[in-house]
């Protein structure tokens, strides 16, 4: 009973204040007066000045993401270096050396394309400068830059005849400035006085009960749990993640922590629909996302409480927090990997394999149900696109989405969108599963096996950061790999994005009349959801057959691996 | 226009079509559509695979019924092209038969020359006199003669064509009928008007569309993804195998992986889109229009603003009598007899009606006037009236005269009568309902007035509604003032008019709705027409019209029939959904062969030591056995091409309802119905296979 109440507390906050925060993000974005301006409105002015950035002046789509890319270029260098030279730098409390060459490269490209990917345990490995300077400020600015991308994109779907699409730079300051940093203080805030830590202390050494010493690792860890989940990082501080006490010590933490993931991307949706000027489009896209949310969590949800023939028990707890419970493992299960989080607080490794399957099929799809921040958006953007092209011909209109008609130029653009992730997680796998370097890292045999690998390159391509724990990935071989299945899931989709916000902006917009296809009504929700069901299913349904789907079938069976 | 009407398969088109399908198995053809080109190359390695079987004495019945299914994938959808070209090359042929070597007779320098037709070139003078077949397209210069255009319109009735003016075109090919024309060639051998329908309308110079070209690129996109699919398969299912401790032997064939590539890739809309592309032409030609590409006919689907001339379009072109209204003193009779009698001579439809109605109301009979007494007075455009001066009984001349209120009072003011005032107030009552009044007067008394009403088409307004449901709004053109077209704009429904228009209005109303974003279509057929038609997305040219139009519209009307913009309009639609609807319903199948195919090559895969496949619960059709499962796919696959052709070839049922509700009902149809034909068709030919002992 109660956790359905938090359950339906849970979705009922999300749909009222994803619409306020949507509404603020516009204001801010448009440069309109909002309630944060008076406060931080000096620092932004500061920022511009110290930088030289001319804030007004508009980019093209070239331009933008050619700032977008040697941004995030600079960002990858730097942290880079920084694992690389950790222990001749301060901060470093415990002495930890210098990271791997290859974990350095999987760890920077991990921080700065959002996907928060640990093949590292964090307080084993960096130190306190290398967690704050590189990976938080990494877990802020690359939020912000799927904010940018997403904002570039509005404008060109609704701005007409123009090449104007804002300016990264303030984009970018302002999605940082004014609503990821204030979020956070305030989560951090929230989350201090429920007990996560946040001290630069040493760590703690402990005898325990049985006799043998202990140490209990500390940091500056709330700070960084606030940003990692409110820009969809995902990456713990501690390698537990929010699984960990210190990271996520209450239920009510618990319950801050979930919704943090989802709101922001929630809100882009309705940022939207006031650039459209039209809620009802917002809506259908919410209710898009909502009712695969929705559905996903159902079927995981029928899946961890229903009966489980191997162990003979419903509801099995393996591998969950018992400070939380089935109800919100699950819930946190689904709505990490919807949004491209990938924060855990139970072990995906241990989800029955149909909601394991739920989870990596949420990855596949390419992180659109809410998806990451900026990221998701965008992402289910090219979705509509596709479904707009497939099914608007059939009103007997050439398609087009907000008055924009869809050419060869955008379908080219929206297929290697869609392809740059689908040839991650189809061919990096199947290299994966074919050599040795790959299968050494196995700790599951037998189809879990497979659904590990799938499910560590569905990460990498969704820029999730979650992962099957069963799978050994600080090698080379998949610190490499994985890297750049990163790479190519984030940069793979931002490029042909902005070339389509940049073709789109120079479109005219036909109005809207009974002959238009129509993108904000229950059918186009039901065909959008349909049109990602379907070629999501498609692509994978093989895949999936032969990993989680054989293995549901064998564990009713009765053989387990 | 039956005689252009082809059967869907008539015995001559399946035939060559039967042939066709072959050459078209020529790689450089097979290249252009990506998808059938994969298939291809899928049939060619499982045909070296079966050769290969047979070379090791290892016949495989299986791998042999892959190859020769897939072989018919690619025929099947080549037939289908070869199906609508025929259509399209019948059709020609048809035009061709009028093409015969005509001699052509060259005036140089005032001396005449026979020439062959081909030989002459733009600016050349010839001359064609009665029973001449006109030898190249050109614009008349001199003479006016009756012209028989059967051989392109089909329409037995001769036109006229006469030297300056909208209607000097002339076309080569057709024939005098009467009088002799010298004509000014405007066109060079081989791009004649008529060339150029030929070749259209056999698709040779057919290019691929915007809307193909990215709905293609959206279908190599999918293969593509497919492909991955299907490459990456072996690797996972190796892996699987070694779980299952099975040798890595038993991983999958190459043909069952070629099977499952081309179950999955859009091979039903690959397979028709150019089918679709050519039949959109053939069913706007049968209609007699002919698009000069067919990006006009996507244009013509898109098109969401019509300019429509009133004359023609909206109302049947020319004002009819529909009441007498006599002044003060004056008795209906009386004046239904004065009109009756100006109007005898006159030859215009106006005119003639205004003789029936007096006839039907009052039994009043047209008399015999040809007396030596009578004086038909023409109407000229410096007087604006006509009548007719006749004897009475008595000797003295009548003087009945019928014009516009203004002509007719300078008329009585000269002859010293007066206008009387209820006179001015029903012609101020007349002109505003939209209908013109036509003042009757004798010598100096004025005897009454004539409403001419402009007559609106039957059904016209449902049209519009119609038109309105699906999007488009409809724009009246008209010379008329403001007040008569706002009358008529009412009783026919259109959505907006613009009255006292010039050529120049028009081209300026393109602009600025085109600035909005609509795209407009129009119809037009005189010279100065043309920038209005360059300018539109859909610019009509009527075929009576000059040789500048026809060159400024991207189609030509052969009926010469303003209504058909609206006809066009919807054969865009048309196409365009059909389009739609096959993408929809081919990617909607796969769903059904993944559930045939997967259980099926995965039967081997983790089985209990009881022997149950775990996979095997996703078999839910119950397909036979894995080979059986593998090649019922197959075969859908290819017999779904076969089954679509007629839907290709004729288009989706077109209705004219909002695009909501042609969503919902197509989406239904080829959507749902995409997902469900499969399971029962799969099923069915799986126990067909088995009842036969195919497999």
């Amino acid at each position: 009973m109660n956790e359905a109440i938090q359950l339906i507390l849970f979705l009922g906050l999300l749909a009222v204040l994803s619409p306020l925060l949507g509404k603020f993000m516009a204001k801010v974005f448009m440069g309109e007066k909002h309630m944060m301006k008076p406060v931080l409105g000096w620092l932004e002015k500061l920022v511009y000045r110290l930088s030289g950035i001319k804030s007004v002046e508009e980019m093209n789509w070239k331009t933008y993401l050619y700032a977008v890319l040697l941004f995030n270029l600079f960002g990858f260098v730097f942290l880079f270096v920084l694992q690389m030279l950790q222990s001749y730098l301060p901060l470093n409390t415990e002495k930890l050396p210098n990271v791997s060459w290859h974990l350095s490269f999987n760890t920077a490209m991990s921080f700065t394309t959002n996907t928060n990917w640990q093949s590292y345990s964090g307080e084993n490995t960096l130190s306190y400068l290398v967690q704050m300077l590189g990976l938080t400020v990494q877990n802020f600015v690359s939020a912000a830059t799927g904010i940018a991308v997403v904002l570039a994109l509005i404008r060109g779907l609704t701005r007409k005849t123009t090449d104007a699409l804002g300016n990264f730079w303030t984009d970018m300051t302002r999605g940082v400035l004014y609503v990821l940093l204030p979020l956070s203080i305030l989560l951090t805030i929230a989350l201090v006085s429920q007990g996560a830590v946040q001290t630069f202390s040493h760590y703690v050494k402990a005898t325990t009960l049985q006799g043998p010493e202990q140490v209990i690792p500390l940091g500056p860890a709330a700070s960084q749990i606030a940003i990692k989940q409110l820009g969809t990082n995902g990456g713990g501080f501690f390698n537990a993640n929010s699984a960990h006490p210190f990271e996520n010590p209450t239920p009510f933490s618990n319950f801050l922590e979930l919704f943090s993931i989802i709101i922001i991307s929630a809100g882009l949706v309705f940022t939207f629909g006031h650039y459209m000027k039209s809620k009802r489009q917002a809506r259908a896209i919410f209710i898009t996302m909502f009712a695969l949310f929705a559905l996903g969590l159902a079927i995981s949800l029928w899946a961890e409480y229903g009966h489980n023939n191997m162990l003979n028990v419903s509801g099995s707890m393996e591998g969950k927090e018992a400070r939380f419970g089935v109800m919100n493992s699950v819930l946190w299960s689904v709505t990490t990997t919807v949004t491209s989080n990938g924060s855990v607080n139970a072990m995906h490794d241990s989800l029955s394999p149909i909601s394991g399957m739920i989870a990596m099929f949420n990855l596949m799809l390419g992180e659109i149900i809410f998806g990451g921040v900026g990221s998701g958006l965008y992402g289910i953007i090219i979705f509509i696109i596709l479904t707009v092209f497939i099914a608007g011909l059939m009103v007997g209109r050439t398609p087009e989405y907000l008055g924009k008609k869809i050419e060869a130029f955008e379908m080219k653009m929206t297929i290697l969108a869609v392809l740059a992730p689908a040839i991650v997680i189809k061919i990096f796998s199947a290299i994966a599963c074919s050599v040795p370097a790959g299968l050494s890292s196995l700790n599951n045999a037998g189809p879990h096996g497979l659904s590990e690998i799938l499910y560590a390159f569905s990460s990498a391509a969704g820029n999730n950061g979650s992962a099957f724990g069963g799978l050994n990935a600080n090698t080379v071989f998949y610190n490499l790999m994985i890297g750049f299945g990163m790479l190519i899931g984030r940069f793979g989709i931002i490029v042909p994005v902005m070339a389509i916000a940049g073709s789109m902006a120079e479109k005219k917009i036909t109005p809207v009349s009974s002959g238009t296809f129509r993108t904000d009504n229950w059918l186009f929700v039901m065909l959008l959801i349909g049109v990602i069901l379907i070629v999501g299913g498609l692509t994978f349904f093989p895949a999936l057959a032969l990993g989680p789907i054989v293995e549901h079938f064998l564990m009713n069976l009765g053989i387990g691996f | 226009m039956e005689k252009r009407n082809i059967r869907l398969f008539s015995r001559d088109i399946a035939i060559q079509a039967f042939k066709d399908s072959f050459v078209k198995l020529n790689p450089a053809l097979l290249v252009k559509n990506p998808v059938i080109f994969i298939v291809g190359i899928g049939a060619l390695l499982t045909t070296i695979v079966v050769f290969g079987d047979i070379y090791s004495g290892n016949f495989s019945n299986f791998n042999f019924q892959i190859t020769l299914w897939l072989w018919f994938t690619i025929l099947f959808a080549n037939f289908a092209e070869a199906v609508a070209e025929g259509r399209g090359k019948a059709q020609a042929d048809s035009l061709r038969k009028s093409r015969i070597l005509t001699k052509a007779r060259k005036l140089l320098n005032n001396k005449e020359e026979f020439v062959l037709a081909t030989d002459l070139r733009k600016g050349d003078i010839v001359i064609c006199d009665t029973g001449d077949i006109i030898p190249a397209d050109g614009d008349v210069i001199e003479g006016i003669a009756s012209v028989d255009e059967s051989a392109i319109t089909g329409e037995s009735a001769p036109v006229i064509r006469e030297s300056g003016g909208d209607r000097c075109a002339v076309t080569g090919g057709t024939k005098v009928i009467s009088d002799r024309i010298i004509i000014k060639v405007t066109s060079e051998p081989g791009f004649t008007f008529l060339d150029r329908i030929i070749a259209m309308v056999e698709g040779a110079k057919r290019q691929k569309t915007p809307n193909e070209i990215a709905l293609i690129i959206l279908l190599s996109g999918l293969t593509i993804i497919f492909l991955l699919v299907v490459v990456s398969l072996p690797a996972y299912f190796g892996y699987s195998l070694k779980a299952s401790g099975i040798s890595a032997s038993h991983n999958l064939t190459l043909p069952v992986l070629i099977s499952l590539l081309v179950c999955l890739i859009p091979t039903t809309i690959g397979g028709l889109l150019s089918a679709i592309g050519i039949s959109g032409m053939d069913r706007l030609l049968r209609k007699n229009v002919i698009a000069t590409s067919g990006r006009a006919i996507e244009a013509a689907g898109d098109t969401d603003v019509l300019l429509l001339d009133k004359t023609g379009t909206i109302t049947l072109g020319n004002r009819m009598a529909i009441e007498f209204l006599p002044a003060e003193g004056i008795s209906v009779e009386q004046l239904a007899d004065a009109a009756q009698l100006a109007s005898l001579a006159d030859e215009t439809p106006e005119g003639r009606s205004v003789v029936v109605l007096a006839k039907e109301q009052f039994n009043i009979r047209a008399r015999e006037m040809q007396t030596l007494d009578t004086v038909f007075i023409p109407f000229t455009a410096q007087t604006s009236m006509s009548g007719i001066d006749l004897k009475n009984q008595d000797g003295q001349i009548r003087r009945i005269r019928k014009g516009s209120a203004a002509a007719i009072r300078k008329f009585i003011e000269n002859n010293d009568g007066f206008f009387p005032e209820n006179v001015g107030e029903i012609v101020s009552v007349i002109s505003r309902l939209g209908a013109t009044p036509l003042v009757v007067a004798e010598n100096n008394q004025v005897l009454g007035v004539i409403h001419l009403k402009d007559i609106v088409k039957g059904g016209i307004k449902q049209r519009f509604a119609q038109l309105r449901l699906m999007g488009i709004r409809t724009i009246m053109i008209t010379g008329d003032n403001f007040q008569t077209a706002a009358a008529i704009a009412a009783e026919a429904g259109v959505d907006d008019f613009l009255a006292e228009a010039k050529p120049e209005d028009k081209l300026q109303r393109i602009r600025e709705e085109q600035a909005n974003g609509h795209l407009v279509g129009m119809i037009g057929d005189g010279t100065n027409d043309a920038p209005a038609l360059a300018q539109a997305d859909v610019g009509l040219a009527m075929n009576t019209g000059t040789q500048a139009a026809r060159e400024a519209g991207n189609m030509v009307d052969l009926d010469s029939n303003p209504t058909k913009l609206i006809e066009v309009v919807e054969t865009g639609k048309q196409l365009l959904m059909t389009r739609g609807a096959l993408t929809t319903f081919s990617i909607a199948n796969d769903v059904a062969k993944y559930f045939a195919i997967i259980p099926a090559i995965a039967i081997l895969l983790y089985t209990t030591p009881s022997g149950v496949s775990p996979l095997n619960a996703l078999n839910i059709m119950k397909l036979t056995s894995p080979e059986s499962a593998i090649l019922s796919a197959v075969i859908f696959n290819a017999l779904i091409i076969v089954a679509l052709i007629p839907l290709a070839l004729k288009g989706v049922k077109y209705r004219p309802i909002s695009a909501n509700r042609v969503l919902a009902l197509n989406i239904l149809i080829y959507g749902f119905g995409g997902i469900l034909i499969p399971f029962i068709g799969i099923k069915l030919i799986d126990m067909l296979l088995v009842s036969i002992n195919m497999i």
